[in-house]
């Protein structure tokens, strides 16, 4: 293994990984749980997340307020995310002060309170969230599209879960869903930065070592299954803009098939960043930008795969030119679906994706967050070693793999188109 | 069992950070990231909307935006596909004072980088189908801008606290301004604002800082524009008489956005300092200061609260925002008003002081871990005239700070009669409905 790198899983479950960095005097830790929208089932859409903000809401050791206050105070930031399988919690810290978070996320593994005076506040605060997203249309369009991909498969919601259940979830549902998921053997605690691996190791193993482990919970979610025709969602709503967003099925991120994919995307809609740091690269050489915005069919075109545990979604979103027509731009895109399907990439769009990937990268790799975000993402679908291979595996790819994950994957009767329409074009501002 | 922090060879300072006046104005700052293997590239030069006419307005950042469009001797397809074969990137944007640019690249490519910079700086012609390209995007945008929430609450804002002054105005124009911006008003603009001048570039990555310092003179060296005129004067700013209250309902909406504030110090203010401390115990400290305990906390009203302070040459707008049901917009703004009532007339406390302090200190290797947040930090320096052993000094300024001082600035700038009120969104009925002006 590599210096400075540990990995290791202890004996109630729970991986840890570290990494040595010394480029700046701070330490980043994140503490990772096997849980997301994917493990609710109709009823409790949006507990994951739920839990993830009750998780702030203290411990008997550390009440409500004292750790943000003592973080704040240090220098330090936390806060954490809920995604589709996982939900993480992250602080980045100068590196003398990260014992306090580790401290608390020992703590809060197993000791959070979930009073039902906070989950009465905290069921505002998230209805509010929620509301926040319904003020914006693409939300609304992207809600209704994934729920069409997805009839069967739990990734039919949105992590924010559904408002009939927000109204209604317990204090009883959410501490239930805390408990059977937050659990040693359903983690992993990976943190990076100034520190010596083996004492942060020591340090790791007295905290987080005599967390008992339960039987971890057992995913019981459904395949989605083949569609026989492709679905279209019209929705309606104020403003002066159409826009379209357009759904293929993906690969899960451990698949073979996932690599000639991300190049697929790349030479499609230009370089998704699949880190959650540093942006991404512009896509006006792309081949979508090309067809679309180059012949004035669309104003603008971005689309991009995730890295999850089940097959999600390629997704492309299409805002169309004022006095185009929302065929015009299917019809285009379709044109150069069909071209990849018929003809191998060139070698120099290839090594284009590649040297874009390979730039990403180096640009997330300034920031040792970015670091300890990887160690611990990659294990949530894979392992770290998805994240060691990536840019070989990338550079491996060749014309053909291309074209054959073009063929099987960019099919229409397997698509979901949403489109959203202005009904009003009078009444908005002059 | 582990390194220190606040190293003080963290902090850029006057050892490190190379500092070049070229002939012809141009202020190069560059330092050395030796762990990186990439480099930023951020910068700005006077030629922001400050210089645009109400009917045009939009044309400064119009033209900003459209630098990328085609060179003398490069297209656009040219330019972007230089960049993205490198995956490099390189980005325009008009402000209120100036243009500006961000850009990265693997550090072997800094050369192309700059090259590129350096061409669509000088030389570009504005080809007309790509203005008219540009341009259906930017009312596209403004198209989205007016549908959504955040965006309206604050234009309205800007609109109430900044009337007759270039803060009030939205950089971007609005889609009667943006239409009729010709392409000879990009050149023109071109021709009269884009100079040598006033421009400042910072370099932070995997490079010698005399090796970008030379890259930068190779690239720019010979640039003269005898024509460059001089940024305005800004026009005094005029304080509120009153409260001002607008609520702007809008369709397909849910929860309604607040916008509540004035205009704060300038950053050349010596009430700058003491306001921005005293802003982070109002509405940024741990999960977003006071505001952030009585509404989120306490009453459970809004997923985010907060309050910002500009950082800008004039005075920056000081505000509290919010994000709440319908029903409690009356609520919400009362326990806004009355928390900013309370931090204008008690001190804070001696123990929320040393909070933010220690934050503030503890936090800046934080935001120094990557080289734009660097390249930012030079940028601001150089912009504010603060010196680059600034960071040196810094924690014994934000230790200098008193309950006292922050009680003298916030009183001054904030009073609660003379305050802008702004609500945009889905709103209750019996709301009394005074739809906003714009364009």
């Amino acid at each position: 293994m590599n210096e400075g790198f540990i990995r290791k899983t202890l004996e109630n479950g729970l991986l840890v990984s570290l990494k040595e960095i010394r480029t700046a005097p701070i330490a980043s830790a994140w503490m990772w749980y096997r849980v997301g929208s994917r493990n609710e089932i109709p009823g409790i859409t949006g507990a994951s997340h739920w839990v993830e903000h009750m998780q702030f809401k203290g411990t008997a050791a550390y009440p409500n307020g004292v750790l943000d206050r003592a973080i704040s105070r240090l220098g330090g930031y936390w806060n954490a995310m809920t995604h589709l399988d996982w939900t993480t919690y992250f602080s980045t810290m100068p590196a003398e002060h990260i014992d306090l978070i580790l401290k608390l996320e020992a703590d809060r593994l197993h000791g959070s309170l979930f009073t039902e005076e906070h989950v009465a506040s905290e069921r505002t605060v998230i209805i509010s969230e929620r509301q926040g997203h319904e003020n914006n249309p693409g939300f609304l369009l992207g809600e209704a599209v994934q729920a069409a991909a997805f009839r069967v498969h739990s990734y039919h919601h949105h992590v924010i879960g559904d408002m009939t259940d927000l109204e209604r979830l317990t204090r009883e549902d959410l501490y239930y869903h805390y408990q059977t998921h937050y659990q040693p053997g359903n983690a992993v605690l990976a943190v990076a930065g100034a520190f010596e691996p083996e004492s942060m190791l020591e340090k790791i193993e007295e905290l987080f070592g005599r967390i008992p482990g339960h039987e971890l919970p057992v995913f019981s979610g459904r395949e989605e299954p083949l569609r026989v025709g492709e679905y279209r969602i019209e929705m309606e709503g104020p403003g002066d803009s159409t826009f379209i967003d357009l759904v293929y099925p993906a690969p899960r991120g451990a698949d073979e098939d996932f690599f000639p994919y991300l190049v697929l995307d790349s030479l499609l809609t230009g370089a998704s960043n699949l880190n959650l740091f540093g942006g991404g690269i512009s896509n006006k050489t792309s081949r979508l930008y090309q067809a679309l915005v180059e012949r004035e069919i669309a104003v603008s075109v971005s689309g991009g795969i995730q890295v999850t545990i089940d097959p999600f979604l390629y997704q492309i979103s299409i805002t169309i030119h004022p006095g185009r027509k929302v065929s015009e731009a299917v019809q285009a895109l379709e044109e150069e679906v069909e071209r990849l399907k018929s003809e191998p990439p060139p070698d120099t769009e290839l090594e284009r994706a590649v040297k874009q990937a390979r730039a990403l990268f180096a640009y997330g790799s300034e920031s040792i967050s970015f670091q300890a975000f990887w160690l611990g993402f990659a294990e949530m679908f894979d392992t770290y070693d998805w994240f060691e291979t990536y840019l070989d595996r990338l550079a491996a790819v060749t014309p053909e793999d291309v074209q054959r994950v073009a063929q099987e994957y960019l099919v229409r009767q397997q698509r979901v188109l949403g489109v959203f329409r202005p009904y009003d074009r009078e009444a908005a501002h002059g | 069992m582990a390194e220190p922090a606040n190293n003080l060879s963290v902090f850029p300072g006057p050892e490190d950070v190379l500092r070049r006046e070229l002939p012809n104005g141009i202020v190069v700052l560059a330092r050395a990231n030796l762990f990186s293997p990439s480099v930023a590239v951020s910068g700005y030069l006077p030629a922001g909307s400050i210089f645009d006419r109400d009917e045009k307005l939009g044309t400064a950042d119009f033209t900003a935006s459209c630098l990328k469009r085609g060179t003398r001797t490069r297209s656009f397809q040219q330019i972007h596909q230089q960049l993205e074969s490198i995956g490099a990137g390189l980005g325009f944007s008009g402000g209120t004072h100036s243009a500006e640019f961000t850009g990265r690249s693997l550090a072997e490519d800094l050369p192309m980088l700059l090259s590129l910079l350096a061409d669509t700086l000088r030389f570009p012609v504005f080809p007309a189908r790509q203005v008219e390209r540009h341009r259906a995007s930017v009312l596209t945008s403004l198209d989205f801008q007016w549908q959504d929430s955040q965006d309206r609450a604050g234009m309205a804002f800007d609109e109430l606290v900044y009337p007759a002054h270039p803060y009030g105005r939205p950089d971007e124009g609005y889609r009667d301004t943006v239409k009729r911006i010709r392409r000879r008003d990009l050149l023109q603009f071109h021709r009269k604002h884009y100079g040598p001048k006033g421009m400042v570039i910072s370099i932070i990555g995997g490079i010698d800082p005399e090796k970008a310092v030379s890259l930068v003179e190779a690239a720019l060296g010979e640039w003269r524009n005898p024509q460059q005129a001089a940024p305005p004067d800004l026009p005094e700013w005029q304080p509120l008489r009153q409260r001002e209250d607008r609520r702007i309902p809008m369709e397909g909406k849910s929860q309604a956005d607040l916008v509540i504030g004035t205009a704060g110090p300038p950053r050349s203010s010596d009430d700058f300092i003491p306001a921005a401390v005293g802003n982070q115990i109002l509405g940024n400290f741990g999960m977003m200061g006071r505001l952030g305990e009585k509404l989120r906390e306490e009453a459970g009203l809004a997923y985010y609260v907060y309050s910002g302070l500009g950082t800008s040459v004039g005075p920056g707008a000081w505000f509290a925002a919010a994000g709440v049901a319908p029903k409690d917009v009356d609520q919400a703004i009362e326990i806004i008003l009355s928390e900013i009532q309370r931090f204008v007339t008690e001190p804070v406390s001696f123990e929320e002081l040393a909070d933010v302090q220690a934050n503030l200190i503890g936090s800046q290797p934080l935001h120094l871990e990557s080289n734009l947040g660097v390249a930012s930090l030079l940028l601001h320096l150089e912009r504010h005239q603060l010196g680059l052993d600034y960071m040196q000094g810094y924690a014994d300024l934000i230790n200098s700070v008193t309950p006292e001082m922050i009680l003298s600035s916030a009183s001054h700038y904030l009073q609660v009669d003379r305050l802008a009120v702004v609500a945009a969104g889905r709103l209750e009925q019996d709301s009394p409905r005074e739809e906003g002006g714009g364009d």
